[in-house]
């Protein structure tokens, strides 16, 4: 009797194990906080469906998706050419949420809200302004009693898509900066100290008087940081938010290329906050075990239909809608 | 009793500490043979000169006698499969390392150790800021940790009071758990300010003529890098060579005390003395410790790839740079270069650990009554 | 000591005078050393007790992890992750490591071989964890093709073993030779004279070592992120990627809210409470069998 149950034991076991689906992703730390509050809510609301996602950093993520290590990858980079065709799979890119770079400093006796143009902003760290009393600083602030004090500047020190984001702007705005440092996660600055993190240079910034830098909007919200006003490409001074974030993607939106790649650093409209970028998750248009595939179709709806509302209570900007309507289409083909 | 006296404190040096030194060894169990006894006695005390010792005649003899013949050698293949296979991980790290940097070995060949560039947008690749970093702030974390851990392991061995012992101990091995993250962050709140602030300028008034002090003092830097490595490795330390010294028999502190020695003189003679391979090993340790820390030196060293007098400039290390720049590394030249980084830690280690041990034979030539 | 020349009362009294002057220049210094040693570990554990301690509560060890905002996450699957891959770690490391030990100090002394391997022990004690990491990744992850709470394992005992092979070798060489000779002068194998004898009477080093080791690979973030992963389910199975406090601690520590700032701090306490609590208990443990053993 015993001998005939086990089979059956047996069987039932393994059905419970093939009902249960385990995923793994890894990628970008940047979205991470609203990647794992998405994908705990997710499988509360589908019982038997784990995803667990880890910031490892977005090259990471290219690299172990491209392996078939993990199921899905995350990246704040769009995926270079060269990393498409050695790919394992193919792979197709899915704008999530979006994020925005603020310049961040500590000036004692003076206020937030000051403006930083982005040539300024280049040649601090070209080593070119290297005194807050600079007179190119002070044009754009006029009234603004600047302190004759060394500036500090402070990047980070690892590789990360904050640096490719703000370098981006860098290059597109000032030349100079173009052909001495470039775009790049990780790139030579001329000048100034390196911290770990976006913590770190935030914590730098707060604990060194006359210090500036860079960090994620979502940093500077949430640890209630003052930081500067950017102009963008309409000549307007925008201090950022998920608004004007969102106004920069949509202006983008219109010439965007069908497979998501794109820079929205200084974007044109009046409302573009100039420092911004997608995120995107990296999904495997086919999956090698399709019961998996599907489970990453239907977590995709459920994001677009349930997700991205949660966004902006994050200080995420979500995706602007003409968007949202495209990534619809896109997600229908993959299995 | 002044005539004694006078011999003793004179003579203490030398003479009367060499026959000290015998006194264990007449002891009833090695009378019938005090001549083997005492040439291997003499002979184990410098394993690290690697004297190949002759066996002594009493081992062998009662090694012979032994009944497990079978199980003997069972134990000895095990012990040696467990040392080999230390040899193969290094080796199989080695191999992983070499096999995954074979693009940037190609492209730049030796001087890969000997450029100062790195640019990772125009692929252009060289170590030798970051060989400089590692060396310099482990050096330095070893010279400030090694005199302070000795101090405390002398303090808590020979001085502290009983009920005070323990509770300290369980402090420095408490350290030893701290999870480096949270050193560098301590180190960015804390410590990073009183760099700056305090320790800073007052080096600078008073050593700044060397030059080792010059330029401006943000907080981070190599000195600061060289402070927090100091703090992290002193638990290896001191655990180590405290329980190294806690191992120096008795009878041989007694006697010198017996001698007339002060504290000071029986810890110098007896303990350090006889001590001083184990505490060796234990500096080596922490030396390997501070070599390969990654995290909190990263947090307060500054990130740049510069080579510079100043201790206040900032700097970079082999460790940190892989940590911060691995997994955004994009690009196959990218990623070989760093891992070739890790390959050059493995040859500064080697290295480092070279020099470590020439110096330890260098120390060590002389006599010492170890573990008689 | 016929040689030794014949001294003045004068200077005789001023050699006891600079003796006596050393000796309490030496202990004023060991004071003081140890002071200014303790200010930095009293303000290091003060301050992760001051930070950590506030958000602590039962839900921290009950609950897995809760998105920002929603209360009642915890660290309960990360601080059962952790004990695993320790675990793993400890059963492969110790072992390889006081046996290599065992080998270095009872075989090996003034060997051609044996001082290659305390050298590769000293080399490999100086390998970052990041590199170890990448091995471990290369080596296992990389074949599998998926993380797993093995390859953390491993990853842990290779870091765990030069330390411990190292302290076995330095504490196997302070058990004085006699008491050897003594143990075989009865009769007793060389196996047995080493393992009830010498690694007897050397094992409170030893243990030492041991948790030096444990205790230094506990509080390790880089090795794991590549070969652990991380998880923020439960997982019990060891071909799976697992928790681990010190990747939770990392990520939270790295987020921009101060919400999870404040957990970084309780993870990381209770990851010193976790390691001492074992190391601790292993005290006693030994102790207790160390005397038994020894009447």
């Amino acid at each position: 009797m015993k001998a005939k149950l086990f089979p059956v034991v047996m069987l039932a076991a393994l059905a419970a194990t093939a009902g249960a689906q385990n995923l793994t992703g890894a990628g970008a730390t940047f979205p991470n906080p609203i990647y794992s509050r998405w994908f705990i809510e997710y499988s509360n609301a589908h019982p038997g469906v784990k995803i667990n996602y880890q910031s490892v950093g977005s090259g990471a993520g290219i690299r172990q998706v491209t392996s078939k290590i993990v199921d899905f990858g995350a990246s704040d980079v769009t995926m270079t050419d060269q990393q498409i065709a050695e790919s394992k799979i193919k792979l197709v890119a899915i704008p999530s949420v979006l994020g925005a770079v603020v310049p961040v400093y500590t000036l004692p006796g003076v206020g937030s809200d000051l403006k930083f143009s982005g040539d300024v902003i280049a040649d601090i760290y070209l080593g070119k302004i290297t005194n807050w009393h600079d007179p190119r600083i002070a044009k754009d602030n006029p009234g603004v009693n600047l302190p004759d004090h060394q500036i500090l500047p402070v990047y980070r020190s690892e590789g990360s898509g904050t640096t490719f984001i703000f370098t981006d702007f860098l290059s597109k705005v000032s030349p100079d900066f173009l052909s001495k440092v470039g775009r790049g996660a990780s790139v030579r600055w001329p000048v100034g100290i390196g911290q770990k993190g976006n913590e770190g240079v935030a914590g730098m910034i707060r604990n060194s008087p006359y210090s500036f830098g860079y960090v994620e909007l979502i940093y500077a919200a949430g640890n209630n940081m003052s930081y500067g006003l950017v102009r963008n490409a309409a000549g307007k001074w925008i201090k950022a938010s998920t608004g004007g974030v969102t106004a920069a993607a949509a202006a983008a939106s219109k010439n965007m290329p069908a497979d998501y790649r794109v820079s929205i650093t200084n974007a044109a409209g009046p409302e573009s906050y100039p420092i911004s970028s997608f995120t995107w998750l990296l999904i495997p248009v086919k999956s090698d075990d399709p019961a998996k595939g599907k489970v990453l179709h239907d977590f995709l709806q459920w994001m677009l239909d349930h997700g991205e509302d949660e966004a902006s209570q994050m200080t995420y900007a979500p995706l602007p809608k003409p968007v949202a309507d495209r990534v619809r289409q896109t997600i229908s083909q993959i299995q | 009793m002044r005539l004694k006296f006078t011999v003793y404190s004179h003579g203490f040096n030398k003479v009367a500490w060499e026959n000290a030194e015998r006194v264990p060894m007449n002891k009833p169990g090695s009378i019938q043979l005090p001549q083997t006894v005492l040439s291997e006695r003499t002979q184990a005390a410098e394993p690290v000169v690697e004297a190949i010792k002759p066996p002594s005649i009493v081992r062998s003899f009662l090694q012979s006698k032994s009944s497990g013949k079978v199980a003997d050698g069972t134990f000895w293949g095990l012990m040696i499969v467990c040392a080999l296979s230390i040899f193969l991980i290094v080796l199989l790290i080695l191999s992983v390392l070499v096999v995954n940097s074979k693009l940037s070995i190609h492209t730049f060949g030796w001087k890969f150790f000997t450029s100062s560039s790195w640019d990772p947008n125009s692929g252009d690749f060289g170590a030798l800021p970051f060989i400089w970093g590692t060396v310099v702030s482990s050096l330095l974390a070893v010279c400030m940790a090694v005199p302070l851990a000795l101090c405390v392991s002398i303090f808590l061995l020979e001085i502290c009071p009983l009920w005070l012992r323990g509770p300290i101990a369980f402090l420095t091995e408490l350290l030893a758990a701290i999870p480096s993250v949270i050193y560098g962050l301590w180190a960015i709140f804390i410590l990073v300010p009183i760099m700056r602030d305090n320790v800073g300028p007052v080096l600078q008034k008073y050593l700044g003529w060397t030059g080792f002090f010059g330029g401006s003092n943000f907080g981070v830097g190599m000195l600061t890098a060289s402070v927090i490595l100091a703090i992290m490795i002193f638990p290896v330390i001191s655990s180590i060579s405290r329980d190294v010294m806690k191992a120096v028999p008795i009878h041989q502190r007694e006697a010198a005390l017996a001698l007339g020695a002060t504290r000071w003189e029986m810890i110098r003679m007896s303990v350090l003395r006889n001590a001083r391979i184990g505490i060796v090993g234990s500096v080596i340790l922490g030396l390997g410790r501070a070599l390969g820390e990654t995290m909190a030196v990263t947090m307060v060293i500054g990130n740049h790839p510069d080579i510079s007098k100043s201790l206040f400039a900032p700097a970079t290390t082999l460790a940190s740079v892989i940590a911060n720049e691995f997994s955004e590394a994009t690009g196959d030249l990218y990623l070989s270069a760093l891992i070739e980084i890790g390959l050059a830690l493995f040859l500064v280690t080697i290295v480092v650990n070279g020099i470590a041990r020439l110096l330890v034979w260098a120390v060590t030539r002389g006599n010492t009554a170890r573990a008689a | 000591m016929g040689s030794l020349p014949v001294r003045s009362a004068t200077s005789e009294r001023l050699s006891s005078l600079r003796r006596s002057a050393a000796n309490h220049l030496v202990t004023t210094l060991a004071i003081l050393s140890t002071v200014v040693v303790l200010v930095p570990l009293v303000a290091i554990l003060g301050y992760l007790i001051y930070k950590g301690a506030s958000s602590l509560n039962l839900a921290f060890f009950t609950h897995v992890p809760a998105p920002v905002g929603q209360p009642g996450g915890g660290m309960a699957n990360a601080i059962v992750g952790s004990g695993v891959i320790l675990g793993l770690a400890s059963l492969l490391g110790i072992p390889v490591g006081i046996g290599a030990g065992v080998y270095l100090a009872e075989y090996g002394q003034g060997r051609l071989f044996g001082n290659i391997i305390r050298f590769t022990a000293d080399v490999l004690n100086g390998v970052p964890s990041i590199v170890m990491g990448m091995a471990a990744y290369a080596l296992i992850v990389a074949k599998q093709q998926h993380f797993s709470a093995f390859a953390g394992g491993i990853a842990l005992a290779i870091m765990m073993v030069p330390t411990i092979t190292r302290t076995t070798e330095e504490m196997l060489a302070t058990v004085p030779h006699a008491v050897r000779e003594a143990a075989l002068g009865l009769g007793i194998p060389k196996w047995r004279t080493v393992i009830s004898v010498s690694l007897r009477t050397a094992s409170p080093g030893i243990i030492t070592g041991c948790m030096l080791a444990f205790a230094r690979v506990a509080g390790e973030t880089a090795p794991l992120l590549f070969t652990a992963f991380g998880n923020q389910f439960w997982s019990f199975n060891l071909n799976q990627p697992i928790a681990a406090l010190p990747l939770q601690i990392f990520v939270y520590a790295v987020s921009p809210y101060d919400e999870w700032h404040r957990l970084a701090w309780a993870g990381a306490l209770v990851l010193i409470a976790m390691i001492m609590i074992s190391v601790t208990l292993v005290r006693i443990f030994a102790n207790r069998g160390a005397l038994k053993g020894g009447h």
